[in-house]
């Protein structure tokens, strides 16, 4: 594995703000600091679009006229393209056009469209993120798109997108749309070339939370999403070269004699070194190919905390990404940990707020990112930071266990298929003569990992309060913990399944704003997990619960000894 | 600082107040049966013109016949018992399922939307469902099969009580 680029090192130390260098900050003397009259979005927009259509045309094109079995067959493809070319520019010089926004006092307003017009008028204060986003050839023009969300989770008056401004300026947007918070309307002219000004300030080296250290893409490289990302785009890769090659040499010559050659090397080599060699190989590849995406994605990345009120992250080396939360969104952390990266003792941070857009829109999971994957100690600490509490999110005090029985339940569910799957080959086996005898063990091999991962999972299993949090812990896949501030809980969903009532338990699912929308305690013990939600919103549920002993009518949930291992109990 | 331990002395879950409409069994039934004979008749219907597979599709047929009849028997009643609902003055509960169960509890404080919504078979019936929205993505409370009247001034009285309550309910 390659170490990351070398000028990287640099990152380590806290140089002076060049983390940006992409982002002029710079005031334009030119552009009016004010956005209270209608503003145009920038005209290098429209540039920048047509360069995303014309950029794929150059190897097509060109592959094609090296082929040159059918040259006018490239010109009619370059035509065809041409037109597309111009119809998309066209498009995004009217989308340019037509586009106008302000802000006023009170509203953001957002007026598009040409055939059909549109027009968006949302309350400020409403606004709870404005992102910053800008792929490669908007940040060679020094361009950047905002994105502002409302955080409703419906779709319709979901987020809007403003394509694009001047970097500097979007920055100033940034500044101005979620400043207000803290200074409720007063003299808004006044404090605007204050806002455009801080923007530029408001990196100091105080406010830094995070920073990216080369060691953490290793974690990031572990992460299983990426590498499948690798392996499908090495495949397809693979499949385009294929084809270019057949397209350069008409005649089959290259390919017969490619083919020979292995044909050859395959028969004078052991099948054994063959399959490893291309074992690793695939494995090599899929780990450069992370590494290098991790790379792209997390190059630069910052935790800032502007002020008390917002939490900023920066990250990206040819797409950059600028994120910002408030504060008080923010309703939790969650620290996740995929398998392949828990082995490794690394973990991920995301925020768990409202006004994200996840659970619809799961594919923008990266919005809540706080933190690259990194070692489990930082990812602590920093969430813990996050929260605005001194110390680590581990505090040495172990969660809550859950009863034997959810133990029981996991090693039933891993072990009842293995159970099947070999019983069904043990009659197939006895009642024909095709499947040989033995078959039946080979599932129940099979039961030993699923055993231990049923095992792992139980041993996760946990749940506890620390302070104004809510504790959950579960999973062997992906362990997750999530912290979920109390106050942020508006409901239970107490869920119980015919097992779970045979054998005493319960899951308790507590509803929030933010994040998946709930959060579950996953086989608790039933008093257990209905003392737990009492004492994590106290009254809420309590005049819903009764004492078990008497009315023994509804055999809802049966007794179970509860306390065990019951510590310090701290008076709600 | 972290707080294990549970309060001593068994507490459960009491059922909520209220039951729904005795009707409700009615229209459970009905819309089981209709289940039912849809999945029977897209088996029959196969078993009539795939004659090379018939036979394993006539013991389909007839397992979910049993099972079916069985369904529709036993699940309206489960249902009768399990659902219920109750309102006080901070909160809304209610239970629901059959073989698997459900309560949910939501503060009024925290209440953003009261429907109430009819299909045409409730029409028929003069039930109404009632559905309670909170800011969460996850937690919608559903009281279905109440008598019209019951919904409408359940509906009205938690629309009264969420409005006088201050705070954006996230």
């Amino acid at each position: 594995m390659s170490e990351p680029p070398a000028e990287h090192s640099a990152d380590k130390h806290p140089p002076a703000e060049h983390s940006a260098p992409e982002s002029p900050t710079d005031t334009r003397p030119g552009a009016p600091d004010s956005f209270e009259t209608w503003q145009r979005l920038d005209p290098k927009a429209v540039l920048a679009s047509t360069v995303l259509v014309i950029a794929p045309m150059f190897p097509i094109v060109g592959v094609m006229a090296l082929s040159r079995d059918n040259s006018s067959r490239a010109l009619g493809t370059a035509g065809v393209w041409l037109i597309i070319v111009l119809l998309t520019t066209l498009g995004s010089w009217l989308h340019w056009y037509f586009t106008r926004f302000r802000i006023t006092e009170e509203r953001f307003e957002l007026r598009q469209g040409n055939i059909s017009r549109s027009f968006s008028s949302i309350p400020r204060e409403r606004i709870r993120s404005v992102d910053l986003t800008a792929p490669v050839a908007h940040r060679l023009l020094g361009i950047s798109v905002v994105k502002i969300g409302t955080g409703r989770q419906s779709g319709s008056d979901g987020d809007l997108k403003l394509d694009a401004l001047p970097t500097a300026r979007a920055e100033q947007l940034r500044e101005l749309l979620l400043r207000p918070r803290s200074r409720p309307t007063t003299g808004d002219a006044d404090d605007r070339p204050a806002t455009g000004r801080s923007g530029t300030v408001e990196q100091g080296p105080g406010s830094e939370l995070a920073r990216m250290r080369p060691s953490w893409y290793l974690y990031s490289t572990l992460t299983a999403s990426l590498l499948l990302v690798t392996w499908a785009a090495l495949g397809s890769a693979m499949s385009t070269l294929g084809d270019v090659f057949r397209a350069l040499w008409a005649s089959d010559t290259a390919t017969d004699w490619l083919s020979d050659k292995a044909v050859s090397v395959w028969t004078h080599v052991p099948v054994w070194l063959a399959i490893a060699s291309a074992l690793v190989a695939v494995l090599l590849g899929g780990l450069l190919g992370a590494l290098a995406l991790s790379v792209e994605m997390w190059w630069g990345f910052r935790l800032t905390g502007a002020g008390d009120t917002t939490l900023r992250t920066r990250r990206g080396l040819l797409t950059t990404r600028a994120v910002s939360l408030e504060r008080r969104r923010l309703r939790g952390v969650e620290l996740a940990e995929p398998l392949l990266l828990r082995l490794a003792g690394g973990s991920r941070l995301t925020a768990v707020a409202t006004g994200l857009g996840e659970g619809t829109a799961g594919g923008r999971s990266d919005n809540k990112a706080l933190l690259p994957p990194a070692p489990r100690g930082v990812a602590a600490r920093i969430g813990a930071r996050v929260l605005e509490r001194s110390d680590s999110l581990d505090d040495g005090n172990p969660l809550r266990a859950h009863p034997r029985a959810a133990l029981r339940r996991r090693l039933t569910r891993a072990l009842l298929p293995v159970a099947a799957v070999s019983g069904a080959f043990a009659v197939a086996a006895a009642s024909t003569e095709v499947i040989p005898w033995w078959s039946w063990l080979v599932p129940l091999v099979a039961g030993f990992p699923a055993a231990v991962f049923a095992r792992d999972a139980y041993r996760n299993l946990g749940h506890g309060h620390r302070d104004e949090y809510l504790v959950t812990r579960y999973g062997t896949g992906v362990k997750r913990t999530v912290l979920l501030q109390r106050e942020g809980i508006i409901g239970w969903r107490i869920s119980q399944s015919p097992v779970q009532r045979l054998t005493g338990l319960l899951t308790v699912g507590a509803t929030t704003a933010a994040g998946d929308g709930c959060y579950y305690v996953r086989d608790a013990g039933a008093e257990q997990g209905l003392a737990f939600a009492e004492r994590c919103v106290p009254g809420l549920l309590e005049p819903f619960l009764e004492k078990n002993s008497e009315s023994p009518g509804e055999p809802a949930t049966p007794t179970i000894e509860s306390t065990h291992e019951s510590g310090n109990e701290t008076a709600p | 600082m972290i707080d294990v331990g549970g309060t001593a002395g068994g507490v459960r879950l009491r059922p909520p107040r209220h039951r729904v409409a005795r009707k409700a069994v009615l229209w459970w039934g009905c819309q089981a049966v209709s289940g039912v004979a849809v999945l029977l008749l897209a088996l029959g219907g196969a078993a009539w013109w795939l004659p090379a597979v018939r036979q394993w599709l006539v013991i389909a047929l007839i397992v979910c016949g049993v099972l079916g009849i069985g369904y529709v028997a036993v699940m309206p009643w489960l249902r009768y018992r399990v659902h219920r609902w109750e309102t006080t003055d901070s909160a809304v509960y209610t239970a629901a399922g059959w073989l698997s169960r459900e309560w949910r509890v939501a503060p009024m404080s925290r209440i953003q939307t009261v429907d109430t919504a009819r299909g045409p078979l409730q029409r028929a019936l003069g039930l109404s469902s009632v559905t309670v929205t909170t800011a969460s993505a996850a937690g919608p409370l559903h009281i279905d099969g109440l008598e019209r009247d019951v919904a409408a001034e359940l509906a009205e009285r938690l629309t009264r009580i969420t409005q006088a309550t201050p705070g954006d309910a996230t």
